[in-house]
């Protein structure tokens, strides 16, 4: 008899009755006269995979010090497990961080610089070498464990790191852009050996990362900040399609904003409206989650594949436009067509390569037709 | 290997030569010999002019028993034996003062260091000997020092400071203390915060991060420091001369004895010799050290 494969649905954070592992309370850090947090309010799960993301300076490194307890919030309150750690210092809390810059004790093995925290709670010596090599089979370091930091890799220097924050089995494990002095092509393989380590261990990690790509990959929830604040907090799916902003939208993979006036569509679907963006353009024809005022001034937002170029306007799509292509970037797989219609608006809009190149039904100056759906785009109002 | 490059690498060693290798060779050469009352007070002297049977007779003349005497008078090796002593123990000394000033100033903002390391350095402006004279006006019995500390009630009588050993390792420690701040200081200011930051968050405690990562990290600069000041301070002449009265030994004063009291050229300079061979070994572990650091680091 056939039988279903069970789907665990893991989101914590939409049960009402789920405890958070670490709760953040209207957290404001000031440096001088320069806030670097500003009232933030953040709860992340046991066993959650959630990362930071947002431009260089924009606080995330002042956010982990301040949950590993090396900053104190200037306001706000930071709770762990229920407890208020403001008066608990760093090397009490049960709170590992991976440096940014590894920080791995240049006079210490491999072997050394892992046992190190195990030590200092003189943990008993089999118990210590057990775990070490524990922890050096799980990052795949046998074979270093007496090198010195010096004398490996920096991806090797990377998994020693790991190794070393994850030995004394945190509750929370804090990794401070963990890949950023990686190449590209071990930046994949290793996000993908933190998640399933991540898996194995089931700690609750924190990645700082400015790479959307790296955050949308490993995290199970996406918090999106710009100068200090957060901008959202939803999943990386979500993040993507339903961006809560302008600037979230924009930092997230590619997007065309269309800046228009709404009006509410009588006699549409719930929601219906129409956004009037330029002379001569038909309006576009969307969806508000919330409701606009007549003539509101609103900020379409659509992903690139949510749109086809065709010669001809595709009926079964609600919205189109006229336009010539200005440029074309071939990718392989799909190609990007730059479209600008007749009131200047650029569009991008990706198609796959079904055909071989010299096939392509499109080419630079020829005129065509954009068409998309109701439901492609989102309407924003910041 | 083209010209250029062996004219480059030619320039340090024909420096050494002018300036070591060859005044060494006349010092041995002069420790061989034997005094006389001529101009310059030894003999055998060389003369070329009698060509290869002159350099044999020359040759013959040569013995070792400045050396042999060296062992017999135990003058000689109590003076090597208390200076060594001396400059262990001020160098010890010099460690323990110039640590936490490295320390404090690898913790101070980035806009203090330069003040700092000019203060450091700015005892160099005036001249050593006139620092040392001026040491001779504190610590003597009726010196600041003493007269401050009569001032301030902690004392009844004078300290006599001044003409003891006690003195020489104040006079050596105050002369040599930048010599052992400045290498500490290197190493503490190159390393990296987090690497600190990084043991507390394992769970140690500050001074525990302090013993287990600060401390051995500076470890290269504290090697440094030690040598700048012991390899010196082994030959000192000028401090135990001023500050050490004759009851301080030092080999330094003794060679000055023989060279400009006695006029002994050849017992002087066997002395010298043998401090060399003394110093030779502190200075190849130093060059050790070095070389162990560059690769580390490279
Ligand atoms: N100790 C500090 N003193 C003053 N300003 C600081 C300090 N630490 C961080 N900042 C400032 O706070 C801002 C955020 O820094 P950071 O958290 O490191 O950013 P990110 O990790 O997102 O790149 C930066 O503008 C930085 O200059
Ligand atoms: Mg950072």
């Amino acid at each position: 008899m056939a039988q279903v494969k069970p789907q665990i649905v893991f989101d914590p954070w939409n049960d009402p009755k789920a405890k958070p592992l670490i709760q953040c309370r209207s957290i404001t850090k000031r440096f001088g006269d320069f806030t670097a947090i500003d009232t933030i309010d953040l709860n992340i799960y046991e066993k959650e995979f959630f990362a930071l993301l947002g431009p260089s300076g924009c606080g995330k490194t002042t956010l982990m010090r301040m949950l590993a307890g090396f900053e104190t919030p200037t306001e706000g309150k930071i709770t762990i497990d229920g407890q208020d750690v403001a008066q608990v210092p760093p090397n009490k809390r049960a709170v590992n961080m991976m440096f940014q810059s590894y920080a791995l004790f240049p006079h210490l093995s491999v072997w050394e610089n892992i046992a190190f925290g195990l030590k200092r709670e003189h943990a008993p010596k089999e118990r210590i070498e057990e775990r070490v090599a524990e922890m050096l089979r799980l990052t795949r370091l046998e074979k270093f464990a007496r090198r010195k930091p010096h004398q490996i890799s920096g991806g090797q220097r990377q998994r020693v790191a790991l190794a070393r924050s994850l030995a004394k089995a945190p509750k929370l494990l804090l990794l401070d852009e963990p890949l950023g002095a990686l190449d590209k092509k071990l930046r994949q393989d290793t996000q993908f050996e933190l998640m399933d380590i991540q898996e194995r261990t089931g700690t609750t990690f924190v990645i700082v990362t400015h790479d959307q790509e790296e955050a949308m990959t490993v995290a199970s929830r996406v918090a999106v900040m710009n100068a200090g604040e957060i901008m959202q907090i939803a999943t990386p799916a979500d993040i993507y399609e339903q961006p809560n902003s302008v600037y979230v939208a924009d930092f997230i993979g590619d997007v065309n904003i269309i800046e228009g006036n709404a009006s509410p569509v009588s006699g549409g679907p719930e929601g219906a409206i129409s956004i009037a963006y330029g002379e001569g353009q038909d309006p576009v024809q969307a969806i508000a989650t919330s409701p606009v005022t007549e003539g509101a001034k609103v900020f379409y937002a659509i992903r690139p594949e949510k749109i086809t170029v065709s010669h001809q306007p595709d009926p079964d799509r609600a919205n189109h436009a006229f336009g010539k292509i200005i440029d074309i970037a071939y990718l392989g797989n799909i190609s990007t067509y730059r479209v600008q219609l007749a009131n200047g608006q650029l569009i991008s809009a990706t198609m796959t390569n079904a055909r071989r190149l010299e096939r392509r039904a499109f080419t630079w100056e020829d005129e065509v037709w954009l068409s998309w759906t109701r439901t492609a785009g989102v309407v924003l109002t910041k | 290997m083209n010209l250029r490059r062996l004219l480059l690498i030619s320039v340090p060693y024909l420096w050494l030569t002018a300036l070591f290798l060859v005044p060494f060779l006349i010092v041995v050469k002069i420790s061989l010999s034997t005094t006389a009352i001529a101009i310059p007070p030894y003999t055998p002297t060389l003369d070329l002019a009698q060509g290869w049977a002159g350099f044999k007779d020359f040759l013959s003349q040569l013995s070792f028993d400045n050396f042999t005497f060296l062992t017999q008078d135990d003058l000689y090796w109590k003076a090597y034996l208390s200076s060594l002593q001396i400059a262990a123990l001020s160098t010890l000394f010099t460690l323990i003062v110039a640590y936490p000033i490295a320390y404090g100033m690898a913790r101070a903002p980035d806009e203090w260091r330069p003040t700092l390391l000019m203060l450091i350095i700015l005892p160099f402006w005036t001249s050593f000997l006139i620092r040392v004279y001026a040491w001779m006006g504190i610590l003597s019995d009726e010196g600041l020092l003493n007269q401050f500390l009569l001032w301030l009630g902690v004392i009844s009588s004078p300290l006599h400071i001044m003409n003891t050993s006690k003195a020489v390792y104040i006079g050596i420690v105050y002369t040599y203390l930048p010599f052992m701040i400045l290498p500490i200081y290197a190493a503490l200011d190159k390393m990296d915060d987090s690497l600190n930051e990084a043991a507390v968050d394992l769970g140690a405690s500050r001074l525990s991060a302090f013993w287990l990562v600060t401390l051995p990290m500076s470890r290269p600069g504290v090697i440094a420091g030690c040598f700048l000041v012991f390899i010196p301070a082994l030959g000192e002449y000028v401090i135990p001369q001023l500050l050490g009265g004759s009851k301080t030994l030092m080999i330094g004063k003794v060679l000055w004895d023989e060279f400009f009291s006695n006029r002994d050229w050849p017992v002087a300079s066997a002395v010298a010799v043998v401090l060399l061979v003394i110093l030779i070994v502190p200075i190849v572990l130093f060059q050790r050290n070095q070389q162990k650091q560059q690769e580390a680091e490279s």
